[in-house]
């Protein structure tokens, strides 16, 4: 009996010490979403999954870079991150002066997010599933014609410096899951599924719906603008950039 | 008896988690001057560099800032540990194919459309190129559909017969991975379809992409030049 005490002590001291409380998952109960475009048919059916409840923070970020050091700044492979990763930190293992380690991780690539995640033994949401998500506003599973709760991701949309707000500050939306909107954009595992760069006009394949008046006459519904602007958002990136104002939440399998 | 038992598989769960994540971690550290004065040449404690008096700074001795000692730069795909399985069910990993020159493209066999053109360019510039050392490699974005079975079937149907074409399966993660190195961007829009970019890419013999393609039906001459140059 006394070992297992003992054990059980050493093994709640190693998850204190090795994972530095890592982020609460949510359930969220899937559904049917009419993807903003891109499908034959009209709507998708997402699983039940679980999300982060936060973003990951600066802080939790070091933690996971003080342990892998091939994902320190200065050790990173360029294949997976170009010049800007973590580019405001002061060190490999130290955040940048007026860094508030709260805040929201950003300048990171998606293949750091994924390692991250794989870390913790989670994996990056899908498109579907973080719109699914997403579209929770505070009281209802489905806020896609509130029309003012789409008001104000637009106009979270032009706020500027969201970024370095601390994470928990936006809202909480009916899933228990906090700030979908209003403090950075969040990678999604297969963000490289939106088919609106120049190579995708090039090529004439498919996809016309997202450029300009085609999108707005094909698009399954009108009123999102502000799913436009993320879909958009989400097909002019790659993998191996980093912008100050992207981090990521991880997601798990039910 | 019992808590025996139980003690063992504690400290086996226990010994996981520490491992868990850190299965690079345990070579140890480094140092080396931050304005390579002496080339990549490391010390084993921290100091100052001999030459420019700067503080040396850590290397992970894995994560060599350019070239790791087996050649391989950080830029190069070899860098990706996924696993993949060919058209004749062998299971490799991309640095296995360390040495030739490859040609990468990335399709699905039920495509109709795009791919067939696709592959007919792979066939075109293989017979431009006129070389049994490049290696020409199609990626399956369908890897539920594209068994090893179906990928041969593919090849004959197609006519890549020989070493030099090779078919590849891999897990729906790892067949992203790929298609963001290469930015390469697809998306399942039916049960049979899928929309894709059209990207032909050509890597050197260390694994490092050198020159891409987009579209379909433009000139194959730049990549074919790309191939010849490379593998000189």
């Amino acid at each position: 009996m006394k070992y297992l005490i003992a054990c059980l002590c050493i093994i709640c001291f190693s998850l204190a010490g090795n994972s530095q409380t890592p982020t609460a998952l949510k359930q969220i109960k899937g559904g049917t979403l009419a993807p903003l475009y891109g499908l034959d048919s009209a709507k998708v059916w997402v699983d039940d999954f679980q999300l982060d409840e936060y973003a990951v923070t600066n802080q939790q970020f070091l933690d996971f870079v003080k342990k892998n050091p091939e994902w320190q700044r200065s050790n990173i492979k360029s294949i997976f991150a170009d010049s800007n990763y973590l580019v405001d930190w002061k060190g490999n293992l130290e955040l940048g002066e007026n860094m508030n380690p709260n805040s929201p991780v950003t300048n990171v690539s998606w293949f750091a997010a994924k390692a991250y995640c794989a870390c913790q033994d989670k994996r990056l949401p899908s498109v579907d599933e973080w719109e699914l998500a997403a579209k929770a506003s505070e009281t209802k599973p489905n806020a896609e014609n509130d029309s003012t709760f789409n008001q104000r991701i637009i106009e979270s949309y032009e706020t500027p410096k969201t970024y370095s707000k601390t994470v928990g500050s936006t809202y909480k939306n009916y899933w228990g899951v906090y700030d979908m909107h209003g403090l950075v954009w969040e990678w999604t595992s297969d963000f490289n599924s939106v088919l609106i760069s120049g190579e995708s006009r090039q090529d004439g394949d498919a996809d016309r719906n997202l450029f300009c008046a085609g999108a707005a006459i094909t698009a399954n519904d009108l009123r999102d603008y502000a799913a436009f602007m993320r879909y958009a958002f989400r097909g002019s990136i790659k993998a191996n950039y980093n912008i100050k104002n992207l981090g990521f939440r991880c997601a798990k399998s039910n | 008896m019992k808590f025996k038992h139980i003690f063992q598989l504690l400290s086996l769960l226990l010994l996981l988690r520490i491992f868990a994540c850190q299965k690079q971690t345990e070579a140890t550290d480094h140092y080396s001057c931050p304005m390579k004065c002496e080339g990549h040449k490391t010390y084993e404690e921290p100091g100052s560099c001999p030459v420019c008096k700067m503080d040396l700074v850590k290397v992970s001795s894995i994560e060599a800032p350019v070239v790791d000692e087996d050649g391989i730069s950080d830029e190069s795909i070899f860098n990706l540990t996924s696993e993949w399985k060919t058209q004749n069910n062998e299971t490799i990993q991309l640095s296995d194919l360390r040495g030739s020159v490859m040609v990468v493209v990335m399709i699905y066999t039920s495509c109709e459309a795009a791919c067939p053109r696709l592959v007919a360019d792979m066939r075109n510039i293989n017979e431009k190129v006129n070389n049994p050392d490049v290696d020409y490699l199609l990626v399956s974005i369908d890897p539920e559909k594209d068994t090893p079975e179906r990928l041969k079937e593919y090849a004959a149907e197609e006519h890549l017969q020989g070493d030099q074409w090779i078919l590849l399966q891999g897990g729906m993660d790892d067949v992203r991975e790929f298609s963001n190195v290469l930015s390469m961007k697809y998306k399942k829009i039916s049960p049979i379809d899928f929309s894709h970019t059209n990207i032909i890419s050509v890597f050197d013999k260390n694994g490092v992409l050198h020159y891409q393609q987009e579209g379909l039906g433009v000139s194959n001459e730049k990549l074919v030049e790309a191939v010849s140059e490379l593998s000189k």
